[in-house]
């Protein structure tokens, strides 16, 4: 059992198991309201080009980073060389040693490449990084990234921003059972119990972004998913009943009159 | 001379550094990440480093993403 009372990776420590994106926001202020009501500690972040034709708002205006830690991603990366690139990068802004590793194999679904992945994790790895893989629901690409040092391993529940939620819940169980550093389902969430399934099934931690980004109220929705992962986890811990295929009744028969 | 930055061609000042770059455009070297013809410049560096005629030049920061 998964029964550590705080999420451990890469030598740091912490109390929240949701991490949040910080894409598809309607505004600053809203994603900065619905970090706060989620009581995430981590939330990802990409490296683009400065935009040099007008003055923006900083998105680093909005995080408070004595609170949050930075998860850099390689979100739009194609190659393990251009997402090794794009965490070197990363890394020098001086944010954050620790990276969402994203190597892209499908513009359509946005899949990983797990060749691309595999290759990618090894070189950041040697270059002393804390890999966060993103990967499929694949038990065997999981265990093989762990063995490359990977940090934690984060499995689809879908793809991304689908909404579909937990789609193969016994390969994430699988994947649970087959590594033993933490499993993050990343990707797919759409509401609230998607992530308590999660968390039911032993997940260490959810990843989400869409969910809440793009919910009609985003801090409501973060608020709920900080007690959906709170409920899945506790629930979990708990130790629920066995499913079974016939009733047993919650009353005593006996003492009932003639 | 003509460099090119951000995937655009800019007239700079001979001699620039990657410093002065940065104070002219108004970005503050700790939120950034300069890359120079394919070479990442570490941030000590900004100071010492001349750009060249031709050079590419790549600034990039943290932007919202999921």
């Amino acid at each position: 059992m998964r029964d550590s009372a705080t999420l451990k990776f890469g030598g740091k420590e912490f109390h929240s198991r949701l991490i949040l994106g910080t894409g598809k926001y309607p505004d600053y202020p809203t994603m900065q309201k619905a970090l706060e009501a989620s009581g995430t500690e981590i939330v990802t972040v990409a490296v683009r080009r400065v935009n040099l034709d007008r003055k923006q708002e900083s998105l680093l205006d909005y995080i408070d980073l004595k609170r949050y830690t930075l998860l850099p991603n390689t979100a739009g990366c194609y190659t393990a060389e251009e997402a090794c690139k794009y965490a070197r990068l990363a890394r020098e802004v001086g944010m954050s040693e620790m990276v969402k590793l994203e190597v892209i194999g499908d513009q359509r679904t946005l899949f990983p490449d797990n060749e691309g992945l595999l290759n990618a994790t090894r070189t950041l790895v040697k270059e002393g990084f804390i890999v966060l893989p993103y990967v499929n629901d694949d038990p065997v690409m999981s265990k093989k990234l762990e063995d490359a040092g990977a940090a934690a391993v984060m499995p689809l529940g879908a793809p991304i921003g689908s909404g579909l939620g937990i789609r193969n819940p016994y390969n994430i169980r699988i994947i649970l059972e087959m590594v033993q550093v933490p499993v993050i389902v990343d990707a797919g969430v759409g509401t609230a119990s998607d992530a308590s399934i999660a968390m039911e099934l032993g997940c260490d931690g959810v990843l989400m972004n869409t969910a809440i980004a793009g919910a009609k109220d985003p801090v409501m929705m973060a608020d709920a998913m900080r007690k959906a992962v709170e409920a899945g986890r506790q629930a979990y811990l708990a130790g629920r009943i066995p499913k079974k295929l016939y009733a047993s009744a919650s009353t005593m028969m006996e003492g009932m009159i003639e | 001379m003509e460099i090119r930055l951000n995937g655009r061609v800019r007239e700079v000042t001979e001699g620039i550094t990657i410093r002065r770059l940065l104070d002219e455009l108004g970005l503050h070297p700790m939120r950034v990440a300069v890359q120079r013809n394919l070479d990442i410049i570490k941030r000590d560096r900004y100071e010492e480093v001349v750009l060249q005629p031709g050079d590419t030049v790549e600034i990039l920061t943290i932007m919202a993403g999921g």
